[in-house]
């Protein structure tokens, strides 16, 4: 039951600074449903963020279904050395996306739906949400046991987790979003969302872990077209609105315009790492150099993505302390990342004696410094 | 009686029994001028309220009306002292005013401040609000935690968008909090500045409870802090919005600037953000030859056009265009600083340039004869492979380009390999990854080897051994454009070039006759310590023959 047709009539009237409402002529309950073509999760967010930002909801909540290609969201708050394996990540090609919602660290694939409540602040009411999607699933299955714990959890047969939840609260509007597991892969979740950093001392908001179950491992015929129609219906009917997904792209600047610009500033690196709040590593690692086995210890402290602080202690004897103290104070206001250390490292050898050791002695430090970002 | 002081602050006493006891009021002055007057009050109470003013006389009394006469005496003693000291002029400047305080104390305070040159009034404490007809100064406004929601009683503070003393507007984020997973954005309700923070990061912020201190600029006439409609501050600012630039400045100041029929528009103001401040009107008076200009009552308030919705452009008044933008310094850091450190140590080598021109056509040619067989095997075959293969085969009649000097330049190190690098310019800057051992490697296999390091070179995933050992290193610019350059030696190697863009040029041929050539510029530079002019011409005109006739490449490859 999926109707494309042009939205723009639609959004005009329920945009801020258009022509409030004139056109409506159903005035008792109105709403929205809708569902995104895109699977960018930038893309995807930057929809989120526009309508919260632009669209005036009075009388009119939204629900939007959207599913991304793989990628890890973290939390707005959260740092995401802590919550995921950012070199596996890198290897696999997972996107990392920093949403503007609280809440923990989640994994996005195509097996995952998302759905986003948008309603004005004053009917923002994250159990009525929760109670909604739990009445749609039963609809479609009555015998599935699925309830909404008080952190506004789903959980399956009372321990598998199948659904996390965050929400925006802005100055007019507010925004409930939740994940639903239907069949992702959930060995290489648990692989992604486990952080291999040590030593990480910080006051960013930590994710609680869960076991979580796909609803395809419990019911085949729950898939993810069969929920969607599910909750959408729901929905329509609560809202007494009609029961039609409307497909939006969210590349359309006509439709949203300036989204592109949003979608952009959530792929920067300021954005995605700048905003960790300030943490610090205090851990050590060794290196097998000839036969001997070295200690390295490492002091880092850092603030918006860039290094503050930067202590890192190799033995005298192996490495000059004043080449030490080079590469320290080189690393202070560069970015905690290790293209940018990488391509430090290698531009400040070139400063360095012609020494082929000490130039192979650098590298294999710095690659192992590499591996702690 | 009263005596000159050389500096001092303002403090507010309370009047406490019937008698003017002597306290000498404590006033700011002004570098060249003192200024003086009386308070006649007791002291009553030890941690007084202390306000640093412009302006001075303050007597204040908790005594009501019949005292009076009392302010007035002081009052026109005050006056009379500035009259002395500045002329009758400044004297004419003073007034005072009767005003009531909320703990019932009256106070007396002339109106213009001016005359001293001082920034306006600055609240320290917040508490003591003085209800006044006229308000000098903004009044600082506590801002609660309001209500987010299903019944939550206690956020987070996450991060801070403002810090003390930054001038916020009306719906501007101030802080975003957390609660449960849930992750608010705080606006502010009102436009003021920030005076202070209720809370660090990490700490718990609790609702109904104070979260910032704003003070607030402008008392509006209703004292509504909520001004949704946009008409009325039009209204209010229309005779400032002259040329649609919003005026700032304090409604003491405005009224100071209507009294005096002074456009604010006319006025630069030297205030943060161009904001309008006192000294500024009373400069701007002093350009005017007269004195106080006679009053013309609504010249310079514009009253709202008499059509509906008339938003034409108003004529343009000429003045000087005011440019409000501002520098911005940021101190260089990162991968910048690296560049300062690599760039200072290679300036440090003499170097010389050369120049040459190279007829690329048989090579065009060849490269079009070859692209799709490249393409065929997954391979993109650009120029340089051909540029870095004749640099080699030239490397090996002149191994002294291939070298290395350590710092004081008393070693050459003559490099076997031909490690041969490309700059790369990409998100993070530039980087110069190298294609190893070319004097071993095929055309092919260093064209597989360049699409290897430009893959990896665009999304940041250059090993540092890429990155590492070059021995000599050729720079594209011309992909981006140029012709000519001055490139700059890549310490430890001893020369560099530069190649400018391919362009379609008519030249003579064998025969005198004019054709299409394609036509590249090369620019050399060395080090001058070791290598000599005729060594590098001897090297580009080799370099030259192998690229102008590919042919010849044959004859010498290894």
């Amino acid at each position: 039951m999926l109707v494309l047709f042009s939205m723009k009539n639609c959004f005009k009237l329920l945009s801020n600074h258009k022509v409030p409402t004139a056109g409506f002529k159903n005035t008792v309950k109105n709403g929205l449903i809708l569902q995104s073509v895109s699977n960018d999760v930038y893309q995807n967010l930057a929809v989120e963020d526009w309508i919260h930002d632009h669209m005036n909801l009075e009388g009119k909540p939204i629900l939007f279904f959207w599913r991304n290609s793989p990628s890890v969201v973290i939390g707005r708050h959260q740092n995401p050395w802590q919550e995921c394996n950012l070199n596996l990540m890198r290897e696999e090609g997972i996107k990392l996306a920093r949403r503007r919602s609280g809440g923990g660290t989640v994994y996005h694939d195509m097996g995952n739906i998302n759905l986003t409540f948008f309603t004005t602040k004053k009917k923002y009411d994250r159990m009525e949400n929760m109670k909604l999607v739990v009445r749609a699933m039963n609809a479609v299955q009555p015998q599935l046991d699925v309830r909404a714990t008080k952190r506004f959890d789903l959980l399956l047969d009372g321990q598998f987790k199948i659904s996390g939840t965050a929400s925006k609260i802005g100055r007019t509007t507010a925004y409930h979003h939740c994940t639903l597991l239907c069949s992702t892969d959930g060995t290489f979740l648990s692989s992604l969302l486990k952080s291999p950093y040590q030593g990480i001392k910080s006051n960013a908001t930590a994710s609680i872990p869960s076991v979580v179950k796909n609803l395809l491992e419990k019911d085949p015929t729950l898939t993810c077209e069969v929920l969607v129609n599910a909750i959408a219906a729901e929905y329509a009917a609560y809202h007494q609105i009609d029961n039609h997904i409307n497909l939006i792209n969210p590349t359309d600047e006509t439709l949203f315009p300036g989204i592109n610009s949003k979608a952009k500033e959530l792929q920067t690196w300021e954005w995605i790492y700048g905003k960790t709040p300030k943490f610090s590593i205090n851990t050590s690692f060794n290196i097998l150099y000839e036969q001997s086995h070295l200690e390295i210890k490492v002091f880092i402290d850092i603030k918006n993505g860039r290094i503050e602080i930067c202590n890192i202690e190799a033995p005298n004897h192996w490495l000059p302390l004043e080449i030490c103290n080079k590469l320290n104070s080189s690393f202070i206001g560069s970015k905690f990342c290790p293209i940018e250390t990488n391509m430090l490292t290698s531009i400040l050898l070139r400063t360095c004696p012609e020494d082929r050791k000490l130039h192979s002695k650098w590298n294999i430090l710095c690659e192992n410094i590499k591996g702690i970002m | 009686m009263l005596e000159q002081y050389a500096e001092s602050r303002l403090t507010f006493f309370h009047y406490g029994a019937d008698t003017w006891e002597g306290s000498w009021l404590d006033c700011r002055t002004v570098p060249s001028l003192g200024l003086i007057g009386r308070l006649l009050a007791t002291l009553s109470e030890p941690a007084e309220t202390r306000y640093t003013w412009d302006s001075l006389l303050l007597a204040v009394s908790d005594q009501p009306i019949q005292h009076r006469p009392q302010f007035r005496c002081a009052a026109w003693e005050a006056r009379q002292l500035v009259r002395r000291t500045w002329g009758r002029d400044a004297g004419r400047l003073i007034c005072v005013r009767y005003f009531q305080t909320c703990t019932n104390v009256y106070v007396l305070k002339p109106k213009c401040v001016c005359v001293f040159g001082y920034p306006s009034l600055k609240y320290s404490h917040p508490h003591s609000l003085l209800k006044t007809t006229a308000a000098l100064c903004g009044q600082i406004v506590q801002f609660k935690l309001s209500d987010i929601g299903e019944g939550i009683r206690e956020v987070t503070v996450k991060e801070w968008f403002v810090k003390e003393g930054d001038t916020v507007s009306q719906f501007d984020s101030i802080c975003e909090v957390q609660s449960d997973k849930a992750s608010v954005t705080i606006t502010s309700r009102y436009d003021g500045i920030i005076k202070k923070l209720y809370y660090n990061l990490d700490d718990i912020a609790y609702v109904g409870k104070p979260l910032v201190d704003i003070e607030t600029e402008a008392l509006k006439d209703s004292e509504e802090d909520v001004v949704e409609t946009p008409a009325v501050s039009h209204d209010e600012h229309t005779h400032q919005e002259i040329k649609g630039q919003k005026t700032l400045a304090t409604p003491a100041v405005r009224r100071l600037a209507m009294e005096n029929n002074i456009k604010l528009s006319e006025v630069v103001g030297s205030g943060k953000d161009g904001r309008i401040l006192k000294e500024d009107i009373l400069n701007y008076l002093e350009k005017q030859t007269g004195a106080i200009l006679p009053p013309s009552p609504k010249a310079e308030i514009v009253p709202p056009p008499p059509k509906p919705k008339d938003r034409t452009i108003p004529i343009p008044i000429s003045k000087p265009l005011v440019f409000t933008g501002k520098d911005k310094t940021e101190p260089v850091k990162g991968f910048q600083k690296a560049m300062v450190k690599t760039m200072s140590a290679a300036l440090k080598i003499p170097h010389f340039g050369y120049c040459d021109e190279v007829d690329l056509t048989e090579l065009v040619k060849l490269r079009e004869e070859l692209k799709p067989i490249a393409f065929a095997r997954g391979i993109k075959l650009s120029f340089m492979p051909f540029f870095l293969k004749a640099a080699s085969l030239g490397l090996l009649q002149f191994p002294i380009l291939n070298a290395s000097v350590d710092e004081n330049c008393q070693n050459i190190t003559y490099k076997a390999s031909h490690n041969i690098g490309i700059a790369m310019d990409t998100e993070q800057g530039l980087i110069v990854p190298n294609v190893k051992n070319v004097q071993i490697c095929s055309l092919f296999e260093i064209a597989s080897e360049l699409n290897r390091l430009q893959k990896l070179g665009s999304v940041g995933q250059l090993s540092t051994t890429d990155l590492t050992g070059g021995t000599f290193t050729l720079s594209n610019i011309g992909s981006i454009g140029g012709t000519y350059a001055k490139a700059v030696i890549l310490p430890p190697e001893v020369a560099i070039g530069a190649l400018g863009s391919i362009k379609a040029l008519p030249r003579f041929n064998q025969k005198g006759e004019v054709y299409k050539a394609q036509i590249m510029n090369v620019s050399w530079s060395a080090d001058h310590r070791i290598i000599d002019g005729a060594t590098m011409s001897r090297f580009s005109n080799l370099w030259k023959s192998y690229l102008e006739n590919p042919a010849f490449m044959l004859l010498d490859l290894k």
